[in-house]
């Protein structure tokens, strides 16, 4: 959607910009599929508050199903219902599904082939005091080497809650990836959506931002403070990461000739490695990466992790200027 | 269609018939696992020649009666047994692991229709049937749902959250075998993690228990009949097997887990051997 600018929240760098997590849209999501087909069922591994699937458990309890601590077997129960004709989603932090159960999706839903949507919930650095165990930094790279797998990451609760009404009948393995804390609505119930569909957010000629998730936020932010300096940053919402919108990166690629990827993952492997792929096979550019640096998380606030780690809109300022005098020289 | 009009003499020699083109099949691979899928024939044949409601001409008929098998390895008396009911030509199982069959070495779901799924890494079949028998009984479907483990597997955790889940769940339409040969890749399954007592433990668990000779045809087909009337647990059958039963050499031998008989003289006394009952018959039957 090339004129998608239309479609942001007019709110976006207002005081009263409005905040919902995720993992909110996912839940609401949830509930109007179950809706809407029956045979979407949920599966939660001890954590069906705070992975939101508690609407629907209490709309549709006997489409729900409680398999306590046990992440390998609620994909593999989810493997076994898909094949027989019914839409599971499957829902825990994203460290333990994929994760504990990585071999499981490989074999019994990717090899399979069967539409089990998997839902991997706080994920990044801001899940904040938990700490590293449950700050997943590795999921977006894990999955996108799974042949037949959908991988989404939504920028918003109301992206969030439209990735879970297609995922559900995309007929594929879908994994979708959610983060713990409530972030800024960027988008409009208006928006369009469409899995592997990048948007770009904000139109420019000097150099590509390509983000995925709620830091999409602060890359707006960034691509604001930059135009300040005379810098024309395109911002694109690479909400699939799998598959990558090849076209709409390339043709913004092919006009600024230099790019950041912004993700809360490890620089290894996720979006940043997925849009080297392609540009080192299809147009070489200059990149900067944001990201976790191949480190773990561990325990503060999410704002002061978000610091610590190099994700703020500060970072995406300086690796877009560093990227530009990459670019020149 | 379904056969279930013969006798146990009858079935004893088509397990006979499946063991003999297990051989072959493995020969010609020169790869598999001989042990499990020998020692399993005559619970695949009850099964398919007796046990399961099913076309083999209509693979995916919907009130067929699902069989998934969580010991994928194993996959080679599954192929024969399938092949010799009718679901695709006998000839075909020479294509045992071999590029483009549809036979792969661990049984894939989309190769092969009424596969039901993919199976190999262990420990993960019980949960997947359990999802399944689970979803049907939503939906008030009249078939059942069998799964195939081996005792290896056990081993695995994923196996254990299964069991718990069944029993919570009272999955009287799922019916458990666990082909009890006690042997495993690196020893017998006592020397590496004990399991006994296995039939306690799944009484822990919840379960029905059956405790079976698992090459008495009559014993196995009476089990499966037992599991379809008990109604407030699912039901395991834990069929006592000797590894690579039929074949003199193999028979209770750990390290013919997953080999195939390799030279000529391996394949031809094994044959023998099956031919001959043992060498309690003269002449060798076709």
């Amino acid at each position: 959607m090339n004129n998608f600018a239309q479609y942001l929240s007019k709110r976006i760098f207002s005081k009263n910009v409005e905040y919902a997590a995720t993992r909110d849209g996912f839940g609401d999501g949830l509930v109007l599929c179950g809706q809407k087909d029956e045979r979407v069922v949920a599966i939660c591994a001890d954590l069906t508050e705070s992975t939101r699937m508690e609407a629907f458990s209490k709309k549709f309890p006997e489409r729900f199903i409680e398999v306590g601590v046990a992440e390998q077997l609620m994909v593999t129960l989810a493997s076994g219902m898909a094949n027989y004709g019914k839409i599971p989603f499957i829902a825990s932090y994203a460290v333990f599904s994929p994760g504990r159960n990585l071999e499981q999706i490989r074999t019994t839903v990717a090899l399979n082939n069967v539409p089990v949507k998997i839902i991997g919930a706080h994920a990044g650095i801001s899940v904040g005091p938990d700490g590293a165990t449950h700050q997943a930094l590795e999921d977006i790279a894990i999955m996108r080497t799974m042949p037949n797998m959908i991988v989404i990451v939504p920028c918003d609760a109301l992206e969030a809650k439209k990735a879970t009404l297609e995922a559900a009948f995309n007929k594929k393995p879908t994994y979708i990836r959610l983060t713990r804390e409530k972030s800024p609505i960027i988008t409009t119930q208006n928006s369009p959506f469409m899995i592997g569909k990048a948007e770009i957010f904000v139109a420019g000629h000097d150099v590509t931002l390509i983000a995925c998730g709620p830091l999409l936020y602060e890359t707006l932010m960034a691509a604001r403070d930059l135009k300040k300096e005379g810098i024309g940053a395109e911002v694109i919402n690479c909400n699939t990461i799998k598959p990558l919108d090849e076209k709409t990166i390339l043709d913004s690629v092919k006009k600024t000739q230099a790019v950041v990827s912004i993700e809360e993952h490890q620089i290894i492997g996720g979006l940043g490695g997925a849009l080297s792929e392609l540009f080192s096979q299809k147009f070489p550019v200059p990149q900067e990466y944001i990201g976790v640096h191949d480190c773990f998380g561990e325990s503060g606030t999410p704002q002061e992790l978000q610091k610590k780690f190099g994700l703020t809109v500060f970072d995406i300022i300086e690796s877009a200027e560093k990227v530009l005098r990459r670019k020149t020289s | 269609m379904s056969q279930k009009n013969l006798t146990i003499k009858q079935l004893e020699k088509k397990a006979n018939e499946i063991r003999q083109d297990i051989i072959r099949m493995l020969y010609e691979a020169r790869s598999g696992h001989s042990a499990g899928s020998l020692d399993m024939a005559d619970i695949f044949t009850a099964l398919y020649f007796h046990i399961l409601t099913h076309y083999p001409k209509r693979p995916l008929w919907a009130q067929r009666d699902r069989l998934f098998l969580s010991c994928g390895h194993i996959a080679p008396v599954r192929y024969a047994a399938m092949a010799h009911a009718g679901y695709f030509p006998r000839k075909e199982l020479l294509t045992l692991r071999k590029l483009g069959s549809r036979l792969q070495g661990h049984p894939e779901r989309v190769r092969l229709p009424a596969l039901e799924s993919t199976s190999g890494p262990l420990g993960s079949g019980l949960a997947q049937a359990a999802g399944y028998a689970y979803a049907a009984r939503m939906d008030k479907q009249k078939f059942r749902v069998y799964c195939i483990t081996s005792d290896g597997e056990h081993d695995e955790g994923n196996h254990w959250e299964a069991v718990l889940f069944a029993a919570k769940n009272r999955l009287s339409n799922l019916t458990l075998f666990v082909d009890r040969n006690n042997i495993q890749i690196d020893g017998y399954t006592e020397d590496v993690m004990p399991l006994e007592p296995l039939n306690k433990k799944y009484e822990a668990f919840g379960w029905h228990v059956l405790d079976i000779d698992g090459h008495n045809m009559e014993e196995i087909i009476d089990a499966t009949n037992h599991a379809k009337a008990v109604y407030e647990k699912p039901t395991v059958i834990i069929a006592h097997t000797i590894a690579g039963r039929g074949v003199q050499y193999m028979e209770g031998e750990y390290t013919w887990h997953g080999i195939p008989p390799k030279s000529k003289d391996e394949l031809y006394r094994a044959l023998h051997d099956l031919r001959t009952l043992g060498g309690t018959i003269q002449s060798e039957h076709e």
